[in-house]
């Protein structure tokens, strides 16, 4: 039994002292997720993606998803957005076990997580406020909501005035912003990032980073993978480390690696 | 749902494939005309059938009195009674004769009438022009010629008619065509539906940004599904639009315009008829596309 940070790493049957022991009721309840010994092997490959993964994240919790390349860790955040199923173990999310899931269930979760990603991913032909207000028009808000938090989300991710522009007129920086807007706009509980930061450059990626840990004091819980270990240990989050799809690190607080 | 928001969507994809779905409403008005086409020549076998086929077999005209110059064994005018007589007791004593219909010239030109009653030439034939005849009905019908031997030139017959043989050649001839019609239709339908399946497929592809974003932001299934299936329903429903004007004008063009004054002898169908199968074309029309985009999109556009 090892005690990293304040969080306990260990050996299930081990004793763990009283004080540090949450009681496990209500810790299954306030779990936002909880994966229990998840294994993910994609279809004709070999080499599991993830190995045998436990842990739990709890609500506005802000955790870094750290790990080499091809470590598992887009694998792990797809579990999450269930655009990939286990092949084992059991993925809760919110409250749902995502096994058990129904496909036409499927986007009522996914209106509670948000995503940002590396790529952005805005529509090119569409101003700043018309990508924002289209992550609302696809889940039928009605019109007089949007008209409403449209504008005050572009206000808290700083790109007020720049409502009219088009994507293509904006830096990457303010790119991802309006990324961040569009996945924040409906209050999910949630926030996923894959490498939100990985096509900036450090100067704009401390502005998401702040962006985000603002995002994550209103109470929404943020996981983000990235390989940005300035960020990483600057932030002092809690880290998960992958290696080869195993979960080897898991410390509130933590730095990048100890290697490093 | 917002019909806006997917209006937009509709007219934007099909805009953005214009060639493609000019191809798939042509290939669909095409299949559909010929599908309808084929149903309507099926209808117009059957009336013909249902009117003819079983009531006369074989008919033996009599003479009248306008046939003097020019059928051969009615030198003597308008056949008597009394070859009348002898000739449906010769009939009653042949094997083969199943019933005798005495049909008078009077009740020739009613049923002459009845039955062209809306074409043209109802007005032309008078009462006297027309035969007496018996309309004999076999017991086996392939023995025509047994009748024909026995009546065929007798002094007061002016012919010897198989009808059946006569209908036989016409309803081979229209289900040749029928058959044709089926193979070009069958033709027709799968390129149609290679179409629509390419059409929907580009379609899928050239806007997955727009639905990758739908799916993360958490659209049903139904949304983000929704304008391409509309999509093909509309370029189907366009192309059975065009099919129904065709068989609307080839009956008004083809059938009541020239081949009811070219063939006299048959009933066409009516309009009822026609009006009939147009729905049919617009349903299929719209459902074939829709659905074929569905299937589509479950292997192209993963929800
Ligand atoms: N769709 C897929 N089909 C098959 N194998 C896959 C698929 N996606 C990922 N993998 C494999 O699973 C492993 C983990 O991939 P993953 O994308 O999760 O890594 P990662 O940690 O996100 O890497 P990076 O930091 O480069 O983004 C890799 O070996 C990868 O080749
Ligand atoms: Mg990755």
């Amino acid at each position: 039994m090892r005690l990293e940070g304040s969080r306990i790493v260990g050996q299930p049957g081990e004793p763990v002292p009283a004080l540090l022991n949450p009681p496990r009721l209500a810790d299954r309840d306030a779990a936002v997720i909880r994966f229990d010994n998840v294994s993910k092997t994609y279809p004709k490959q070999t080499r599991p993606a993830l190995r045998d993964v436990s842990f739990e994240i709890e609500k506005g919790e802000f955790v870094f998803l750290v790990g080499s390349s091809g470590s598992g860790k887009s694998t792990f955040l797809k579990l999450i957005l269930r655009e990939e199923r286990a092949s084992q173990g059991a993925v809760h999310v919110l409250g749902k076990d995502l096994a058990r899931l129904s496909n036409w269930k499927v986007p009522q979760l996914r209106r509670q997580l948000g995503n940002v990603f590396q790529d952005f991913r805005l529509l090119p032909n569409k101003t700043v406020s018309e990508n924002v207000a289209f992550a609302l028009e696809v889940i039928g808000k009605p019109r007089a909501t949007i008209r409403k938090v449209v504008p005050e989300v572009l206000d808290l991710v700083g790109l007020g005035g720049k409502e009219d522009r088009m994507p293509g007129e904006l830096s990457g920086g303010e790119q991802q912003r309006v990324a961040i807007a569009r996945a924040f706009v409906n209050r999910p509980m949630l926030l996923i990032a894959d490498e939100p930061t990985g096509n900036l450059d450090p100067q704009t990626s401390v502005g998401i980073m702040k962006l985000l840990d603002r995002i994550n004091r209103t109470g929404t819980t943020v996981v983000m993978a990235t390989h940005d270990q300035q960020i990483v240990d600057q932030m002092r989050k809690r880290v998960i480390e992958l290696e080869k799809g195993r979960l080897v690190r898991d410390q509130s607080r933590g730095v990048y690696g100890y290697q490093h | 749902m917002r019909a806006q928001f997917v209006l937009s969507e509709i007219s934007v994809g099909l805009r953005r494939n214009l060639t493609m779905t000019f191809a798939v409403i042509v290939s669909v008005a095409l299949s559909l005309a010929l599908a309808g086409g084929s149903l309507l020549v099926r209808e117009q076998v059957n009336t013909m059938k249902d009117y003819w086929y079983d009531k006369v077999q074989v008919s033996i005209f009599l003479c009248n009195k306008d046939d003097q110059d020019t059928v051969k064994t009615c030198q003597k005018g308008a056949a008597t009674d009394q070859q009348k007589k002898e000739i449906e007791a010769d009939l009653k004593k042949l094997p083969v004769v199943d019933q005798i219909y005495f049909e008078t010239s009077e009740q020739a030109y009613k049923r002459y009438k009845e039955q062209f009653k809306d074409s043209l030439i109802a007005g032309i034939v008078k009462p006297d022009q027309l035969q007496d005849s018996f309309r004999v009905k076999l017991k086996n019908p392939t023995k025509y010629k047994v009748v024909a031997s026995a009546f065929q030139g007798r002094p007061g017959v002016m012919a010897v008619q198989d009808q059946r043989a006569l209908l036989e050649n016409l309803f081979n001839l229209l289900n040749g065509m029928n058959r044709v019609a089926y193979v070009l239709m069958g033709l027709m339908l799968v390129v149609a539906l290679l179409l629509i399946v390419n059409t929907v497929r580009v379609s899928a592809f050239s806007r997955r940004r727009e639905t990758g974003i739908m799916r993360l932001v958490g659209a049903s299934g139904y949304y983000i599904q929704m304008p391409f299936i509309m999509e093909a329903a509309i370029a189907g429903l366009t192309g059975a639009g065009l099919a129904c004007g065709l068989l609307v004008s080839g009956k008004y063009f083809l059938v009541d315009k020239w081949l009811s004054k070219k063939v006299l002898l048959i009933n066409f169908i009516g309009w009822d008829q026609v009006v009939t199968v147009l729905p049919l074309v617009l349903v299929v029309g719209v459902l074939m596309p829709a659905i074929a985009a569905f299937f589509t999109l479950r292997k192209y556009l993963k929800v």
